[in-house]
């Protein structure tokens, strides 16, 4: 993990190349974590990617309700050599929910991009095949949103298939 | 040696290139075939779309979410001691490994010192688990190569495992033995025999499964040069684990960010040379040895102490001091009725589980319960290598693969 100075250090690299890239930083427990703005967070990932972080180790959503803006997107970068981990976090609104796919930089986003789109409804934008991974694909909603209700989901039957199956509301 | 055996280069009827066969402006007929998810050769309820021409697949599509469960959403509405057994039955076969991440997140969040004895019996048990991950990948993988006999083999020895695991515990599975702050409890005396004597066994069994194995010219054709991946590939696509080192990348958490005291022992990395099946199969088999040389040398230096944290506010209190102190009552009550608190924050705690990086991402808003859980499972990770592995090869090579890329269900669909 850099140290508080080192990731200071790596934000100020990406604000001398696009002062509006981040938002701010934060640093807890060693762990290091860059705050981008959502429509620059590709950017920042890829040059992240450049600078010796070229693992993408895992990619996961968060709903931060009741804040706002609601949801963040995580990635979690990992630099083999220097064994290094730096995480970009990302906050989107649930209106307003898209987000750039790095698919195009980690080929292995692909599944987690798909998840966190099934599970918290972020679009990707450029993702090659964007669909629900681990709920049916008739399903409504995005159930790890926090408003979603656990449990009280019918039991699909011949008697109540008309019935608003899948439908939380 | 080539990429091709001479097997395969018998072969030539069939192209493996990537173009249709057959003359000018004549296309080969492309069969959409559906395989499971209810299949013994897919390790689970995955289910796979392949596209054949003939025998080769041209592309195949894993189709998942058949044994979703929603864990990560059941442990936002638990508290957090109660997490570790919803948690545990993410990936089925590494139950230790699922609690020691979600366990040293919650650690983390809460800076709480695990003492050494807790550190120690930790890896014990964990490297009795991975033996036994690998065992049931082994004999499984071998049952889909044809040879049946090895299931038996190594499921004798997956039950000696799972024989300690209830000795210790009182669990053969899902043991909930680790704790936040430590382990549930010590180990029963007469453990250390029994784990002795099956440390003395299991290199000897390791070398006949090795013999059974290796020696058999059906098994060696069909893994060595089939589905090879390169390194490159392999981590553009965050595949971890087995896979990768049998790419000859030694990449491996215990190694490389030791966790729970992995850096007081002394163990190799085993690594492949091209990333074929083999080399997938030589990995994990090596890596037997290197476990049971963990442990007993964890045996050997196991130090003495607490088996758990003495912080009180997170373990509960010994069973004697409820009769006698009112402040471990109250302890135990908050405990049991509430569960602890954890500071706001958000962590990620990585370790090496028995396939590949096992992440565990934790989010605490200050309540007793998680605001958020995510499992990075490398089964879900190393799925999507599948294509690149199989792509032009033959439907049985993937079945192959499939078996060596051991992936399981429960950990990918959670």
């Amino acid at each position: 993990m850099p140290d508080v100075t080192g990731l200071e250090l790596a934000a100020q690299e990406l604000r001398d190349r696009d002062p509006d890239c981040l938002v701010g930083t934060e640093f807890a427990r060693g762990r290091a974590v860059l705050l981008a703005a959502p429509d620059r967070a590709h950017a920042v990932v890829e040059s992240l990617k450049g600078a010796g972080y070229s693992f993408l180790a895992s990619l996961h959503g968060v709903d931060y309700w009741p804040e706002e803006p609601r949801l963040g997107v995580l990635y979690e970068l990992l630099d083999m050599d220097r064994i290094d981990r730096i995480t970009v976090k990302t906050r989107v609104a649930t209106d307003a929910a898209t987000l750039r796919s790095v698919t195009d930089l980690f080929p292995g986003a692909d599944f987690p991009e798909r998840e966190v789109y099934d599970m918290f409804g972020v679009q990707f934008d450029g993702h090659p095949d964007l669909r629900r991974i681990l709920m049916p694909e008739d399903f409504e909603g995005h159930p790890q949103r926090r408003d979603f209700p656990i449990g009280g989901e019918p039991v699909l039957f011949t008697y109540n298939e008309q019935q608003n199956y899948g439908q939380y509301q | 040696m080539s990429a091709t055996s001479d097997y395969r280069r018998r072969e030539e009827s069939i192209t493996l290139a990537s173009e249709p066969a057959g003359g000018e402006g004549e296309t080969h007929e492309l069969l959409t075939l559906n395989i499971g998810p209810h299949h013994p050769a897919t390790h689970g309820v995955l289910r796979l779309i392949a596209t054949l021409e003939g025998e080769v697949v041209r592309a195949i599509k894993p189709i998942i979410g058949y044994v979703h469960t929603g864990i990560e959403k059941t442990a936002e509405d638990k508290s957090y001691w109660k997490v570790i057994p919803v948690i545990e039955r993410m990936d089925y076969l590494s139950y230790y490994f699922n609690a020691m991440a979600f366990c040293g997140a919650v650690e983390s969040l809460l800076d709480l010192e695990v003492p050494p004895r807790a550190q120690y019996l930790r890896v014990i048990h964990l490297e009795l688990n991975r033996i036994m991950s690998h065992l049931v990948w082994l004999g499984t993988s071998a049952l889909d190569l044809g040879a049946i006999s090895m299931f038996w083999y190594c499921f004798r020895e997956r039950e000696t495992i799972l024989d300690l695991f209830e000795y210790s515990s009182g669990q053969r599975m899902h043991t909930r033995y680790f704790q936040v702050g430590g382990v549930m409890e010590d180990i029963p005396g007469g453990f250390e025999a029994k784990l002795r004597k099956f440390l003395a066994n299991m290199p000897t069994r390791a070398d006949q499964y090795a013999d059974l194995l290796e020696k058999n010219e059906i098994v060696l054709q069909r893994l060595q040069g089939t589905c090879p991946l390169d390194r490159e590939t392999l981590l553009s696509l965050s595949v971890t684990g087995p896979l990768l080192r049998a790419a000859g990348v030694p990449w491996d958490l215990r190694k490389a960010a030791p966790y729970s005291s992995y850096d007081h022992f002394s163990f190799k990395i085993p690594v492949g040379t091209v990333g074929d099946n083999y080399d997938r199969y030589r990995v994990r088999h090596a890596e037997l040895y290197e476990s049971v040389k963990i442990i007993e040398q964890a045996l050997d230096g196991l130090p003495e102490g607490p088996y758990i944290t003495s912080d009180r506010k997170v373990a509960l209190p010994p069973r004697h001091e409820l009769a006698t102190s009112m402040e471990a009552l109250i302890h135990h009550f908050k405990l049991v009725t509430e569960g602890f608190r954890v500071p706001p924050g958000e962590v990620y705690y990585p370790i090496e589980g028995p396939r590949g990086e096992l992440g565990c991402f934790v989010r605490a808003d200050g309540s007793a319960k998680p605001a958020r859980v995510h499992m990075r499972d490398p089964s879900f990770s190393n799925l999507q290598a599948t294509e690149p592995m199989v792509r032009d090869s033959y439907i049985a090579d993937l079945i192959a693969t499939l078996a060596m890329m051991d992936p399981v269900l429960g950990g990918i669909d959670r």
